[in-house]
């Protein structure tokens, strides 16, 4: 139970995903504008991120390592994650329309969201067990949730600020982000994993 | 005359004139684009993952941006001379394996050739596979052109991306440590004067890779509009 929390706590505050260890960068930046875009967003993301972790978790045990395959790691992973976020679409839009028009012009923008191989690979780095994987994935996207959601709701009201010419857009999104990730660094040291 | 010219061929759904196979000038379009143009860091703001976590030192930076634009130059032109073979529904998942193979090939030679360099990039490696410019390049340019062209463009492409990586590498090598490619240039020139140079640690921690990054595409944009203005 204590170690789930710690994992939980380290991978949301202490080394978040965006703002410690810059995965997932580029939709951070890109569907940060309004906050109900990234509620979407991070719906999404929490959901393919624990099943990619788990499924990489699942091949690199089960395939890899006992047939002597390693080397194959990053084409597998990336395979595996490209066919489950399409799997997941055909899934949500069968089952659920409402869950997939909320979700459904995410889920093909995730197959480039790099957290996602980004947790793939650190799960079978570091070597962890079936429950660790399911939590670090879990910690994981939570952790781009949360920055998500802080970020969309600092640019609604930037928005509105007088910004010089030469900062609109993405300069003045990447300083927000600096500004954010200093304050992430307050968490430093409360747990290190 | 020109006009007449070109509805006639397009009737007869030939060329008239074929294009000569070199066409240097073309090439150096295709080599220049990824050097200002559509510089790939400032401008269509893609790969920044890689480049905000691996540029703590100008050094990471050299290594980073070669790693890229082997990648970028060798699967350019896999996908070109693929590209008829390819049926069009899959080619985004062809353009993935392609990618994932070189990435593959760089990260084994990595490990074997320079272990410190690779130790020091880590997980970043593998995750060229996930660098937007690379899919982009794959898909709006090599799965259209010939394999020349391709890897003129993947050079300029990837060259335009190291710029970038050792431009934002000095800057937060230098300010947040007062080394530059391990030379101490800044504690050095300070040390001279007499002062004690105190590095600004926060430019080699996560913010300052954020705010360096902010500022870097925000001085690019001035000098843009300066260039627009003057015009």
């Amino acid at each position: 139970m204590v170690e789930i929390l710690l994992i939980l706590v380290s991978t949301i505050f202490v080394t978040n995903f965006v703002l410690a260890r810059f995965l997932g960068i580029c939709p951070f930046l890109g569907v940060s504008s309004r906050i109900e875009t990234s509620i979407g967003m991070g719906m999404a993301v929490i959901f393919v991120i624990t099943l990619a972790a788990l499924s990489a978790w699942s091949i690199e045990k089960v395939i890899l390592v006992p047939f002597d395959l390693v080397y194959l790691r990053t084409i597998v992973f990336i395979l595996v994650i490209a066919t489950l976020v399409q799997f997941v679409e055909m899934v949500v839009r069968k089952t659920s329309p409402a869950l997939y028009n909320a979700l459904g012009i995410y889920l093909p923008l995730i197959t480039t969201n790099c957290a996602v191989l980004g947790v793939a690979l650190l799960v079978v780095q570091k070597d962890m067990d079936f429950f660790q994987t399911f939590f670090f994935g879990v910690g994981a996207s939570v952790g781009f949730t949360v920055a998500l959601l802080l970020m969309a709701g600092i640019r609604e009201q930037t928005a509105y600020a007088k910004i010089p010419q030469i900062f609109q857009g993405t300069p003045i999104g990447l300083i927000t982000a600096g500004l954010m990730s200093l304050a992430f660094l307050g968490f430093a040291g409360l747990v290190r994993m | 005359m020109a006009d007449s010219e070109t509805i006639s061929s397009d009737i007869a759904g030939v060329e008239t004139a074929p294009a000569p196979w070199l066409d240097f000038k073309e090439l150096s379009q295709d080599l220049t684009r990824g050097l200002w143009q559509e510089i790939p860091l400032f401008r269509l703001v893609l790969g920044t993952c890689p480049t905000l976590a691996v540029t703590t030192s100008a050094t990471n930076g050299v290594g980073m941006g070669i790693a890229t634009t082997f990648v970028l130059i060798a699967s350019n032109v896999m996908i070109s001379l693929l590209r008829n073979i390819i049926p069009d529904m899959v080619r985004i998942p062809a353009f993935i394996v392609v990618i994932a193979s070189f990435v593959t090939v760089t990260d084994l030679m990595m490990a074997a050739f320079t272990p410190d360099l690779h130790h020091a990039l880590g997980i970043f490696i593998p995750l060229i596979v996930v660098n937007c410019i690379l899919l982009a390049r794959a898909e709006a340019f090599a799965s259209k052109n010939n394999s020349i062209r391709s890897a003129v463009d993947g050079l300029g492409m990837g060259i335009g991306f190291s710029i970038a990586l050792i431009l934002l590498g000095t800057v937060r090598e230098i300010l947040g440590n007062g080394t530059w490619f391990g030379i101490p240039v800044l504690t050095g020139t300070m040390d001279l004067f007499g002062y004690d140079y105190q590095p600004l640690i926060v430019m080699v921690l996560p913010p300052g890779a954020f705010i360096g990054l902010g500022l870097l595409v925000a001085g690019m944009n001035k000098i843009e509009a300066n260039r627009q203005k003057k015009r």
